[in-house]
This record gives C-alpha cells, sequence and structure tokens, in this order.
C-alpha cells in the first residue's frame, strides 16, 4: 500500500474503479470489507503520518509552502532540511512536508515542529542542521524562535500572540496537510461530509442545514448561501451550474489564495456537496491568473479527486455525478463581479449585466447558476460536519462562523488570520495583530479593498460582522484589512483605491467609465494642492450619483473610500484644499523638507545623497534646502542621523 | 402571466408581468430619457440616463431594464433623479467635443436635446479627453468615436439584426471604445454598409458621409417612396431639402422596418446625376437622339419584329428583373411567350 | 532555425483550435494558449483563432483588448522600465535612457526585433536616492551612468 487512497491488500474490494459508497470511511476507519489487523494497523500508520499525534516516535518538519514562504525561499529550505534529514540519519521517523500558508508571511519562511508544535521562523538553508539537531536531541534553536517586539521569545506555535486569539477552523488544514496529496486531506477527515451527504441526506436537508447554519457569503455581499441554494434547488431546469469565485482581486487580499494553496480539496468538496444540494452536475472554478500556485494545487487536486473516484460519474457509488473545470481569469478585476465573472467564461468582454434576473435563474449560459466564493464553500463541509447548531455558536447571531482576514499595512504582525465574527476591531488589530509598529499611533482601517470604507479610532470596539460594519460605512468586504498609522494621508489613500477602482472600470455604464475618471482627476487635483472647494462639492455629488446609478457592485461600492474617508477624515481634505498643506506628510507636492539649523551637525551626507543638488552648507556648519530645486523625494530625510532634516 | 400595479408619478398603472418601468412609463405618456435602449434590441442598461427613484430602494435602477413590481412607487424626476441624470450628462460633455455647430447630428442629437431638457451645459469636471481620429476611410460611414456615448447600440445591431458583428466594444474603462477588428477599418472588416449603426446612433458619432452640409434635419422633407432596387419593397424615406434629395432612411415600417441596404440607404445619387437619362434616346445615324416615349416604343417594336421575320421569335432573349414586381414579371412572360414568341426568358436574381 | 519554430508553433495551434473548435466559451483559453506559443497576439494570430473558431473578429479584437493579460504586441524576454521621475531626470536619466534606446535600437513601448528587449518609461520607481534607475526584469539597478546602464542589460540573455 503505497497511498491511503490505494487497497490496503488483494481482499479490500473497495476501489474508484468500482464505485462504493463507503471508499473514504474505509481508508481512514477501515477497512470495512474484510477484518485484517495488519490492513487496520497499515491504514492507522498511514493515517498517523499526516496527523502526527503525540507520544509517538514519528515526527514532521512543515515547511510553510504558502506564496510568501515560498518566495522567500522555502522551496530550497525543503531540499536542505530534507539533506539534514538523511546525513542524521533519522529519515525513518522524521519527514519533511511542504503545507499550505501559515499566515505569518513576513515571518517566513516558517517551520513548524510536529508534534510539539516549535514554530521557527525566518528560517534559512543554512538553519537545516540545527533543526534536524534538535529533533535529535531535542534542544530547541533559541535564534529562531518568534520574538515579539518586547524580546519576550515564544517557542511553541500556539502562545504566539499571532495564533492565540485566533479560531483556526477553517485554515486549520492549510499548516498541516501537503496540499498536493489527496490522501492528506482524507486522513484529517477530509471527504466525510461528502459521504455524509450522499448517504444520508437529500438535497433538502442539506439546504436546510446550510440555511439553519445561517451561513452568509464571504464574497463581501453576506448573502445567505442557503437562501441561494434554495433559489437555484428551485430553479426547474435541468441543467444548473455551481461556480467556485476564486477571483480574488481586491488588493492586499489573498484570504482565497491560501485556501486554494492550502486546502484545495475543502472547496472541492463543499462544490460536490453544493451540486449535490441544488442538483447541478458541472462545476467551475474560475481563479485568477495571477495565481499560479492555486492554478497548480487546483489542478492536482481536480485530477487526484477524479482519480479516486470522488469527482466524476456516480460518485461513491451514490448515481451522483458531478465534476469540475478549471477556468483562468486573464486580468480583470471586474471579473469578480458574479455576471461579468460568467461572460468571462462564456468567452466574452468581462462586462455585468443588469440583475434582475439573478444567476441562480438565469446565470451561466442562461441556466441557473450557484455561484459561492472560495471561502463560503469551504465552510460548507465545516458546517455538514459540525451541524449548523454546533457552528452557530462560532460568531454572532446574525453572522455566524469564523471569517479570514488578510491584515496589512503598519502591523506588528501583518498576515492571514481567522477569528470568529463579532471580534472587534481593536482585538483583531491589536491583539492578533499585535498594534502598530514602530510605537506610531492607530489612525485608520480600511476594510473590504476599493470597494469598502476607513474607519477611524472611534470605530476600534466595533465588531466585526455584515451589518455593524456596514452601518458605518464599511464593509467586511472579501476580508482585506489595511491598517494604517498616524504617518498615512487619507485623501492619498482615497486616491489610491480610486485610482485602482478607476483602471478597472469595465466601461459599460456611464457613471462608472466617466465619473470614476472624474473623481480620481480631482482627488489627484486635491494631492497636488490645485483643488477648491468647488472641487469638493463635485467630488461628493459624483460619489453619490455613481454610487446610486452604477450598473454593478465595482461601480456602485467604489466611492466608499472616499465618502468615508471624507466622513471620518474630513479635516484633512479641508487642509489639502484651503491650507494647500498634507498634515501626513505623504502628498510630495504639498511637503516641504527645511533643515532644523539647531540639530543640523553639518555631516553633509543629505547634501552628498541629494540627487539634485538642492541643499547647500559649509561642512560642520548648518545646511540648508533650496525649495526652488528640491523634488521632495524625501532621501534627506532619511538619511539624516541626526533628526535635523524636517517635512511640513 | 398576471398583471401587475405599480404608480408612476403617482399615477396608477396596470400592465403585464414583465414590463419594464420604462415602458409602464409610457403607457403613462410620461417620457423617460435614454440612449442605450432600444425596443429591437437586447435589454443593454448601459447609459443609465433612464435612472427613476422607486421608494424604498437604495439605488436608482435604470428604468429601462428594470421591470415593474406590485405596489411599485417610481418617480421618474425626483430631486434625486435631476442630479444623477444632470451629472451623467455632464460626464458625457466632459469628454465629447464642443462641435454641435457643425456637427451633422444637431438637431437629431439625444444628447443635445436631453442638455437642453435638463439645462445642462458642458464644462463641468475639466479633465482628460479622447482624441481618436475620425475613421473615414469608406465612402458611406463617418466614424468620429470622440462623440461616441458607449451605448453600444450599434455593437448589438450589428450583431443581433444585421448578424454582421463587424464591430464590437474594444479595450476597457475610459479607453472602451467601439472599434472595427484590430481597429483597422469598415472596409476590412466585412461591413456591408448597410447603414443600420448609423441609423441607431444616437448621437454624432456615426454619421453618413454624402449627407455633410447637406442640410439640418429641420430642413429636410420626408417623402416616403418604395425602394427602387429589388423586389423586397423596402419603404423609405426620402429626405428631401428645396427639392433636391440629399439622403435617405428607413421609413420604420413595412417589411424592413427600420433597415435598409447599402443600396436603399446610399444608393440615392443617380437621382440628380447630371448623366441621368431622363427621357428615351434613340440612335439615328451613329448619333443619340432625345425622343417621345412613343417614337421609342414604336421603333422597339419595329426592330423587334424584324427580328422575329428574319430570324423567328425564339433569337429573341428576355431577362427579367429583380427590380419590379412579380406582376410585372408576370406580364414580361406573357409578352415573351406569347407576343414575341420566345421562351427564351430569364431572370436576373439568378446571374 | 526560425522557420522550424514556426512551423511547429503552427502545427500547435492547428491543434489548440482543432480541440477547442466546438466548445463553447472557448475563446479566452485559446487566447491565453495561443499567447503562450507565440509570446503575443499578433493581428495574423486573432484572424486564425477567430476563423478557427468562427467567432467575430471585431469579438476576439473585443475580448483581447478588453484582458490586461494579453499582449497584442511583441514582448521582449527582458523588460526594462526607466525611471524619468525628476531625480532621474536631473541626474541624467535621461542620457541613460538614450544608450539603452541606442543598444537596444528601440523607441520608448517598442520592442526589439530578436525579441530580446522591451523598453518602456515609469513616471518613478521610488528609488530617487539611487538616481537615476531603471528596473531589469525584477532587479533595480540605481547609480546608473549610460555606459554602466548598457554594460546591464548587455548581460542579458
Amino acid at each position: 500500500m503505497i497511498n491511503l487512497m490505494d487497497n490496503c491488500c488483494s481482499k479490500c474490494t473497495h476501489s474508484p474503479a468500482t464505485p462504493c459508497s463507503n471508499y473514504v470511511l474505509c481508508r481512514t476507519a477501515g477497512p470495512f470489507c474484510h477484518t485484517d489487523k495488519g490492513c487496520e494497523e497499515k491504514r492507522k500508520n498511514h493515517i498517523n503520518n499526516v496527523r502526527v499525534p503525540s507520544g509517538g516516535n514519528y515526527q514532521q518538519i512543515i515547511v510553510c509552502g504558502g506564496t510568501g514562504c515560498t518566495s522567500s525561499g522555502s522551496a530550497r529550505l525543503v531540499d536542505s532540511l530534507k539533506e539534514a534529514v538523511n546525513e542524521a540519519g533519522l529519515s525513518d521517523r522524521v519527514a519533511v512536508k511542504r503545507t499550505g500558508c501559515h499566515g505569518f508571511c513576513e515571518n517566513g519562511p516558517i517551520v513548524h515542529i510536529k508534534p510539539e508544535g516549535i514554530f521557527y521562523t525566518r528560517v534559512k538553508p543554512a538553519d537545516a542542521r540545527d533543526i534536524v539537531n534538535h529533533l535529535a536531541d531535542g534542544q530547541i534553536v533559541e535564534r529562531l524562535v518568534y520574538r515579539d517586539a518586547a524580546g519576550n521569545s515564544y517557542p511553541h506555535f500556539h502562545e504566539i500572540p499571532f495564533y492565540a486569539g485566533q479560531t483556526l477552523i477553517l485554515l486549520t488544514n492549510c499548516g498541516h496537510i501537503d496540499p498536493e496529496q489527496i490522501s492528506d486531506y482524507v486522513a484529517v477527515g477530509g471527504y466525510r461530509s461528502l459521504v455524509k451527504v450522499l448517504q444520508h441526506m437529500t438535497p433538502e436537508q442539506v439546504i436546510e442545514e446550510i440555511q439553519l447554519s445561517g451561513l452568509r457569503g464571504r464574497g463581501g455581499a453576506g448573502f445567505p448561501t442557503g437562501k441561494k441554494w434554495a433559489a437555484a434547488r428551485r430553479a426547474a431546469r435541468e441543467i444548473k451550474y455551481i461556480i467556485c469565485n476564486a477571483d480574488e482581486g481586491d488588493p492586499g487580499a489573498f484570504m482565497d489564495r491560501s485556501l486554494l494553496e492550502g486546502d484545495p480539496h475543502s472547496v472541492l468538496e463543499g462544490m460536490i456537496i453544493a451540486g449535490f444540494a441544488v442538483g447541478s452536475h458541472q462545476g467551475y472554478i474560475y481563479c485568477r491568473a495571477e495565481y499560479p500556485l492555486a492554478i497548480k494545487r487546483l489542478k492536482s487536486a481536480i485530477q487526484q479527486a477524479r482519480q479516486w473516484g470522488l469527482l466524476g460519474k456516480n460518485i461513491l457509488n451514490s448515481g451522483f455525478d458531478f465534476d469540475i473545470d478549471l477556468k483562468e481569469g486573464a486580468g480583470a478585476f471586474v471579473c469578480g463581479e458574479g455576471t461579468a465573472l460568467q461572460a468571462s467564461i462564456e468567452g466574452l468582454r468581462g462586462m455585468p449585466r443588469v440583475k434582475p434576473p439573478r444567476s441562480t435563474e438565469k446565470g451561466l449560459w442562461e441556466k441557473p447558476t450557484v455561484l459561492n466564493n472560495v471561502e463560503t464553500l469551504a465552510n460548507v463541509p465545516l458546517i455538514i460536519q459540525m451541524g449548523a447548531e454546533e457552528y452557530r455558536k462560532l460568531g454572532t447571531e446574525q453572522s455566524p462562523g469564523t471569517k479570514i482576514f488578510a491584515l496589512s499595512g503598519s502591523l506588528v504582525n501583518p498576515g492571514l488570520v481567522e477569528v470568529p465574527m463579532g471580534k472587534t476591531l481593536r482585538e483583531i488589530i491589536f491583539g492578533t495583530g499585535g498594534g502598530i509598529r514602530d510605537g506610531k499611533a492607530f489612525k485608520a482601517v480600511q476594510l473590504g479593498g476599493p470597494s469598502g470604507g476607513c474607519l477611524a479610532e472611534q470605530h476600534l470596539d466595533l465588531p466585526v460582522d455584515f451589518d455593524s460594519l456596514s452601518s458605518v460605512g464599511a464593509t467586511i468586504g472579501s476580508g482585506g484589512m489595511v491598517v494604517m498609522d498616524e504617518g498615512a494621508c487619507m485623501v492619498d489613500v482615497a486616491r489610491f483605491f480610486l485610482a485602482f477602482t478607476q483602471k478597472e472600470s469595465c466601461g459599460k455604464c456611464t457613471p462608472c467609465r466617466e465619473g470614476t475618471k472624474r473623481m480620481l482627476e480631482i482627488l489627484e487635483r486635491m494631492c497636488r494642492g490645485e483643488a477648491t472647494l468647488d472641487d469638493l462639492a463635485d467630488l461628493e455629488r459624483l460619489c453619490r450619483v455613481v454610487k446610486n446609478t452604477s450598473l454593478c457592485g465595482l461601480g456602485q461600492a467604489c466611492p466608499n473610500p472616499v465618502l468615508s474617508t471624507l466622513q471620518y477624515f474630513r479635516e484633512e481634505y479641508m487642509a489639502h484644499i484651503v491650507e494647500k498643506r498634507c498634515p501626513a506628510g505623504v502628498c510630495a507636492e504639498l511637503v516641504r523638507y527645511r533643515i532644523d539649523e539647531n540639530l543640523c551637525r553639518g555631516c553633509g551626507l543629505c547634501l552628498k545623497n541629494c540627487p539634485v543638488q538642492a541643499i547647500r552648507g559649509q561642512r560642520k556648519q548648518p545646511h540648508a534646502i533650496d525649495d526652488s530645486r528640491c523634488i521632495k523625494c524625501g532621501v534627506c530625510l532619511s538619511k539624516c542621523k541626526f533628526k535635523a532634516v524636517v517635512r511640513s | 402571466m398576471s398583471d401587475i400595479t405599480c404608480t408612476i408619478n403617482d399615477k396608477s398603472v396596470t400592465v403585464p408581468r414583465g414590463t419594464t418601468i420604462l415602458t409602464a412609463a409610457a403607457m403613462l405618456g410620461i417620457d423617460i430619457p435614454t440612449f442605450c435602449h432600444d425596443p429591437e434590441l437586447s435589454r443593454y442598461g448601459g447609459c443609465r440616463i433612464c435612472v427613476v427613484e422607486v421608494k424604498g430602494w437604495g439605488q436608482l435602477p435604470a428604468s429601462c431594464v428594470t421591470e415593474v413590481r406590485e405596489g411599485m412607487e417610481v418617480y421618474t424626476e425626483s430631486e434625486k433623479v435631476l442630479e444623477a441624470r444632470r451629472t451623467i450628462l455632464e460626464l458625457l460633455l466632459a469628454n465629447h467635443p464642443d462641435d454641435c455647430l457643425t456637427c451633422e447630428k444637431t438637431g437629431a442629437c439625444r444628447l443635445q436635446e436631453y442638455a437642453y431638457r435638463y439645462g445642462v451645459r458642458k464644462g463641468a469636471f475639466p479633465g482628460a479627453c479622447h482624441a481618436y481620429p475620425v475613421e473615414a476611410d469608406n465612402p458611406f460611414i463617418m466614424r468620429d468615436m470622440n462623440k461616441c456615448i458607449l451605448c453600444g447600440k450599434c455593437v448589438r445591431v450589428c450583431s443581433e439584426v444585421v448578424g454582421r458583428s463587424v464591430i464590437d466594444f474594444s479595450f476597457r474603462g475610459f479607453h472602451a471604445k467601439v472599434a472595427t477588428p484590430l481597429d483597422s477599418g469598415l472596409l476590412n472588416a466585412g461591413c456591408v454598409f448597410c447603414g443600420s449603426c448609423v441609423e441607431v446612433c444616437p448621437v454624432g458619432a456615426l454619421t453618413e458621409k454624402q449627407r455633410i452640409g447637406k442640410g439640418r434635419p429641420w430642413e429636410l422633407d420626408s417623402v416616403t417612396t418604395t425602394c427602387p432596387y429589388c423586389g423586397v419593397g423596402c419603404q423609405i424615406n426620402l429626405l428631401v431639402k428645396e427639392g433636391r434629395v440629399v439622403g435617405a432612411n428607413a421609413a420604420g415600417h413595412g417589411v424592413n422596418g427600420r433597415h435598409l441596404c447599402v443600396k436603399g440607404r446610399y444608393g440615392h445619387g443617380f437621382i440628380h446625376h447630371p448623366e441621368r437619362l431622363t427621357n428615351p434616346l434613340v440612335r439615328k445615324n451613329g448619333q443619340l437622339h432625345e425622343v417621345t416615349w412613343e417614337e421609342a416604343i414604336q421603333e422597339v417594336v419595329r426592330r423587334f419584329g424584324r427580328i422575329k421575320q428574319e430570324y423567328g421569335g425564339q433569337a429573341i432573349g428576355v431577362l427579367a428583373s429583380a427590380r419590379i414586381t412579380n406582376e410585372e414579371n408576370y406580364l414580361l412572360n406573357k409578352l415573351a411567350r406569347l407576343v414575341l414568341g420566345t421562351n427564351h426568358i430569364d431572370h436576373c436574381a439568378r446571374l | 532555425m526560425q522557420e522550424c519554430h514556426c512551423e511547429d508553433k503552427q502545427m500547435k495551434l492547428a491543434q489548440l483550435l482543432l480541440k477547442y473548435k466546438d466548445t463553447p466559451g472557448a475563446l479566452i483559453p485559446v487566447l491565453q494558449q495561443a499567447q503562450e506559443i507565440f509570446g503575443y497576439l499578433s493581428p495574423e494570430l486573432l484572424r486564425e483563432i477567430s476563423a478557427g473558431l468562427r467567432i467575430p473578429l471585431s469579438r476576439t479584437y473585443g475580448v483581447a483588448t478588453f484582458y490586461s493579460q494579453f499582449h497584442l504586441k511583441p514582448r521582449g524576454r527582458n523588460i526594462i522600465k526607466v525611471c524619468q521621475g525628476t531625480a532621474c531626470h536631473v541626474r541624467g536619466g535621461s542620457k541613460v535612457l538614450e544608450a539603452i534606446k541606442r543598444y537596444v535600437g528601440v523607441e520608448t513601448g517598442e520592442t526589439s526585433e530578436d525579441l530580446r528587449f522591451t523598453l518602456e518609461t515609469v513616471a518613478c520607481l521610488g528609488a530617487c536616492g539611487l538616481a537615476p534607475v531603471m528596473m531589469v526584469n525584477e532587479e533595480t539597478e540605481g547609480q546608473l551612468t549610460p555606459d554602466k546602464a548598457v554594460k546591464k542589460i548587455a548581460d542579458c540573455e
């Protein structure tokens, strides 16, 4: 038996070639078809090899293989670790494994020793031998242990403040299983929900369970998933489609990418269950082409699921057929919008169409279509497994479950976190996120990417769920959370997001096509200090009209970053317009650099580094900046060792 | 299919399920401006000029694509709607040449009409403007994409009605543009120059080359007639200024509705052509001389008679035309077989 | 050698079109795979794809220009982005650009005939302290002189 999915011996009758309802369970709790202590042992060993229970003799070195850690060199690290294990003669009891993302990307590459739960950060190939020595003699490699800003060290995974505040249920597999091995997923209980659904539930019961769970779409709008499925089930058409929306395009959001890279089968399982529930036999995953690793892992997951009879005809001898095709996006943010995504799958320009009819009536190829986001679908097997009642214990009444957030910006611990819905912004930003970096003050948090809003200090105690956030003009969005410190200019932030949506507008409807361009032009004028109060009035009017009259969600939501910054940081806009001043010192045209004569030692460092020779001064004499030549690049400020260069 | 009752501007109307707000409003005599809507084309909902306010809705839905629901309360000219319409017009004008004085479309331009109706001037939102070269590489259609408001009617009419799909949207966002394939012009696109795109264009983006400078819409008389070209019998309006035909368009009724072919739409240059034959000519001593119809017919009778006498009727062949009616073709057949005595008769459509 | 490759590519394209001929919604995957074979989507290629899939050329063009992944002009194996920000400009960025243009033999925004380089300019790379700067593929090269810049790109394959 080479693979958990293979037959244990010739007596085993379960195989993908002969569809069998006990196939998955037989692999994990079996064998069922015959009794053989040896076979049972083999299965148990296999499962232990994945789960790595403590007390055993077997250890695992987990290397994070998410995109972040891969780009900081985790692939080479795996090779050196394997080499070191072999050299130490430990290969019979120590395995090196690459998993999906651990979410702690900034501290990568990450290595995690199982079953002890020791967590190493920023590991280099040169550290391999020391890590293997740890496994041999039990001595923790202190220098690789995570330390917080105060210098406290946290050798154990579960003690690290970043993880301590999280509830990992969706992401739990990401750091533990090999995403390219279906057997790993099955060993940790994967595809059991599918078995339960196919063997013991009717489609109506599945939908009811999802409705009872209160699961709401994680793509941003928070539409009840069960309601969507029920509508598609009601549609009396022979052909229906399930689409997994994996076109995650918000700048700063990578929740879906991590799930797809780390636990692709959970998404496939969710899709198959959705297919069974609504009566569809064909699914599509629309994944953006910018995620090559996710695409590679999805391809391998689909291929393996087909190979083992979990996709295709007569799945697990239930008579239910379902298959999944992978569609790669071609670079258009708007294709995250449901109807644009469908147009793109149909081979057309990704231009949204008017709703209604809703996709559940007329979607892809005019057939009833359920379109769910990656994270939503990953929740499905979990709900089936836990039961709706248990699931509802997580999160809030109106927004049950957990939510994955991509924390970025000026945080101590940026990364991917999963927390129950209803945690406050403060708990997420200052607890899990570790607070603001470099001792600076919190200024704002931008939620939900270009469609979301900016919230300020006074909102920090708001619970993060669908309804609380929309009440203050923000949205949970897909889960991007950009935290900004006092050094951020909110006008510039609004300009940044608008520049993004403007570039991604499809051009179909007038308000979005023409309106975003003019909004951006006004914001650019503000950042240059050329705007007037009339411009501000125009901007506000444009925000209203674009929001009220745009055809699709992209246009309707794109004024949100402007509206929310206008609401909570209006004085900054006024400073740009009236005083021609950027209080945060970000907008280059409004910034002036000068040298404080009392602090300047005349070292000449700034003078030497100024790219335009705008600084004059004798050695050991205070220097001065010539405004007419200065291009405000800020090099002098970053070079000065005496804090003599002042930006105003 | 049950009927639905709703109110528009506080007036109640009952319409069949599936009726759009736009149609329901029209039934009450309420005019809602539209650019991209056309009853013959698929629903688009892109220009957003037709937005209306529906009580209880956050957004302003486009009335051309939103179906009425029971009890819906619609307002077509509320403050919110007016602000939106004016802003949309300002946005369109901000990226539109200031060219009404010489624009061929003046007087028949929807953008102009609505700007007037809502009191909107060009001037808001200074900023980037398109600067596309005007495409005039063919004898019939001028394409000035700087004036295009991207309503997409030309794209839809070409694909949905004409079935040619020679133009489509290209690029995206602010740079979106209705383009010929590879931007290489209509001549290379397999365009049949039926002019349907020009017919549906609400602004001056698509105009007829032949009509440039030939008269403003209000100066033209429209004379409905049957197209002289083929047996289909399309109804056309000849557009006449001071006794001269300056153009033609589809009459909007009859077999062709609003559509014509290149000949029916653009092939009227012969009417006032100096070389056009307006009287029969008979060659005498090698020279063509103008004669009366009487004389001309006599001449034909004489010559046919001679041929028939000398070589027999079968020496004569008759070619009928698609440009005359069935009845006339029937009579020609009679003339050939009974009078001329030949069965050599054929029809140009078989050539 | 070149001709050989061409035939090979044409063969691949023919197979691609045959495979997707009757598949609805095939245009985008076909454009993606065709671009992989040929490096970019030339007018001739778009024509062939349209004919092969029986899709109007106007629509193929519309789709190819909608998605940012598609390139309608050949791209070089190496992408050079020369910074033209103020700092770079005053420190001789334009001289650097001129030298590169001479070496590569193309204007800004163009690709050399041998497809070795695509030359682009950017507004600012945010590395003003190192001015003048350029990016060659993923690497940022700073404190350039015309000679130094040419030497850097001469190393590219």
